[in-house]
């Protein structure tokens, strides 16, 4: 009797964590969902109710000649950052996860700080600096605020899948007599792959998303795709908007999971006839 | 004479990570020590300060009550954020960690979506939710329940709303990786010793999960904190929070050795709920949480 209300009490208990899953999921979605089915509103206002199915607003976004330099703006720095974070994060996570060397703890604090520390607070130091030794502010500040804060997640991610990867192979490499560079670039970084376009993913697109570091950090005149979001928006907000941040969405969300499907079936390709990767 | 190089020779890993530790000091380190500087610096006027060292922001900072009740809210809010945040993300946290659905790769990728779409986005589009043509607004008057739209948007609540959606899914993740990490025999041990789930639950389960709730809580409180975009969308100008001061300040008034004293006053307020949690937790749970 009393077994049976437990049981009972544990599955009202198991129902309730359903729903609250299935509300977080569409609270999480339906504001995006929304973005999406407006852009296509044939109404003037960027609101419901819905009076129509219409592009008319993609179109006008397609000659909206600042919201296209914007775009090509943050494509190009989201692309420096990305290659260059990968570049220096992969090392970095190399040398944290097979060297001993004084400092290393320090460092592998050091280095998450950049995504912990409120980016206000990077955007206003890294003025501050600027303007005491009289700089201007240039797209390649704009660049490196971006890798820096790029950088955390990037070694972080190489860090894991580092862990993983045993110096025995390395090792034989070398006492084969591969140099250590072409023993990194035959044996480290092949195992590495996942991490790095995992890596150079993410940077991508913490580089292309940056809003609040790169207000401070742009140069005047120059928008990025957020920014330009942002100074939109403080008019009012239009179907246009809408049909932007829908292109937006597609772009980020699609670039990602293209990429982590094609990398799938690559490595599904390489892992056939190969044996079963081992860990430290 | 040259020392040879060993196999893990210290010279090459400071080689290595060289690029890395530059950019660090010289835009994380160094800012934040010149800001350190910059606040004692003498404001002249909108643009111009003078290297003439004064305590007067410092002595602002602390007698102004504006500044005060800006950190206070922004604590306020904060801390608001985090525990709904705690409360909301540990369900699904759970959920996706003992269900038996075969697609659980969905949930969590479900769950990584939202960190590739814009912030900007994410934000703006809770005014197609909440604002006077925004979906509950338009139902409702449809359906006749108000004839005036509510006011739900520019306020604090609504501040609040838009943070929870961009900080859930941290939340979420962390106390999954925490419960991911628990060895499930010792719930099937609980169990078998008498335990009802519920029990097994309290006993075991949860206080195993706690690690990750607590990094979730950090995490939370310290970017609803900091934030500049939420507020600046979906608040009204009386709803601004501490970064919204500190970017007025430095961008609108050019008053830059206070916009200097803010920043650090932020940061160090930041750091040291930061600091009491690592002196407890460690740091490794946060980095897990981060995607290491």
């Amino acid at each position: 009797m009393k077994a049976a209300r437990r049981k009972q009490e544990g599955r009202w208990a198991w129902r309730l964590t359903g729903f609250v899953t299935v509300c977080v999921y569409i609270f999480m979605f339906a504001p995006i969902a929304a973005t999406v089915i407006l852009s296509f509103n044939a109404s003037m206002f960027g609101g419901f109710p819905m009076t129509g199915f219409s592009l008319q607003w993609y179109g006008k976004l397609m000659a909206n000649e600042a919201v296209l330099a914007a775009f090509r703006t943050s494509l190009w720095i989201a692309l420096v950052t990305a290659v260059v974070t990968t570049a220096i994060g992969v090392t970095t996570a190399f040398a944290l996860v097979r060297f001993d060397f004084r400092g290393k703890q320090a460092l592998s604090t050091l280095v998450i700080l950049p995504a912990l520390v409120p980016e206000t607070i990077l955007g206003v130091g890294l003025l501050v600096l600027i303007k005491a030794v009289d700089q201007p502010r240039t797209m390649l500040l704009l660049v490196l605020g971006h890798i820096l804060l790029a950088v955390p997640y990037v070694v972080l991610i190489a860090q894991a899948r580092m862990i993983g990867i045993r110096r025995v192979y390395e090792e034989a490499a070398l006492s084969l007599g591969a140099s250590r560079l072409s023993s990194f670039r035959e044996i480290t970084l092949p195992l590495l792959i996942p991490a790095v376009a995992g890596g150079a993913l993410l940077a991508f697109t913490i580089s292309f998303d940056n809003t609040s570091a790169s207000l401070f950090w742009r140069p005047a005149g120059v928008e990025t795709m957020p920014t330009q979001i942002l100074s939109m928006l403080k008019i009012s907000i239009s179907p246009e908007i809408n049909a932007l941040g829908t292109v937006m969405i597609l772009v980020t969300v699609g670039i990602p999971l293209v990429g982590g499907l094609i990398l799938q079936s690559l490595t599904k390709l390489r892992r056939r006839g190969e044996p079963k990767e081992e860990t430290q | 004479m040259k020392r040879r190089w060993t196999l893990y020779d210290p010279r090459l890993a400071w080689m290595l990570v060289a690029p890395v530790l530059l950019l660090l000091i010289f835009f994380l380190v160094l800012p934040i020590a010149v800001m350190a500087a910059y606040t004692f610096f003498t404001f002249v006027t909108a643009g111009v300060e003078t290297s003439a060292l004064t305590t007067a922001n410092w002595h602002e900072f602390f007698t102004d009550s504006y500044y005060s009740g800006f950190l206070l809210k922004t604590l306020r809010v904060g801390a608001i954020t985090a525990l709904l945040c705690g409360v909301l993300g540990y369900f699904p946290a759970y959920f996706i960690w003992a269900t038996t659905f075969r697609h659980k790769w969905l949930l969590l990728l479900l769950l990584i979506v939202p960190f590739w779409i814009s912030f900007t986005i994410r934000t703006f589009s809770w005014i197609n939710i909440l604002g006077e043509q925004g979906v509950i607004n338009v139902a409702l008057l449809k359906m006749g329940v108000i004839n005036e739209p509510l006011p739900m948007l520019y306020n604090e609540g609504a501040v609040i709303l838009g943070m929870l959606h961009f900080l859930l899914p941290y939340m979420i993740l962390n106390v999954y990786v925490s419960l991911e990490s628990i060895d499930r025999t010792l719930i099937s041990a609980a169990r078998s010793m008498g335990c009802t789930s519920a029990q097994a639950f309290r006993e075991v389960t949860l206080p195993l999960s706690l690690p990750g709730l607590a990094a979730g809580l950090l995490l939370c409180f310290v970017l609803a904190a900091g934030s500049y975009v939420t507020p600046q969308l979906l608040g009204a100008g009386r709803d601004a929070l501490f970064g919204n001061l500190i970017y007025d300040t430095i961008m609108g008034e050019l008053n830059w050795p206070m916009g200097a004293t803010l920043s650090i006053v932020l940061f160090l307020v930041l750091g040291f709920f930061a600091a009491v949690y690592t002196r407890y937790m460690g740091m490794s749970q946060i980095v897990k949480g981060l995607g290491g």
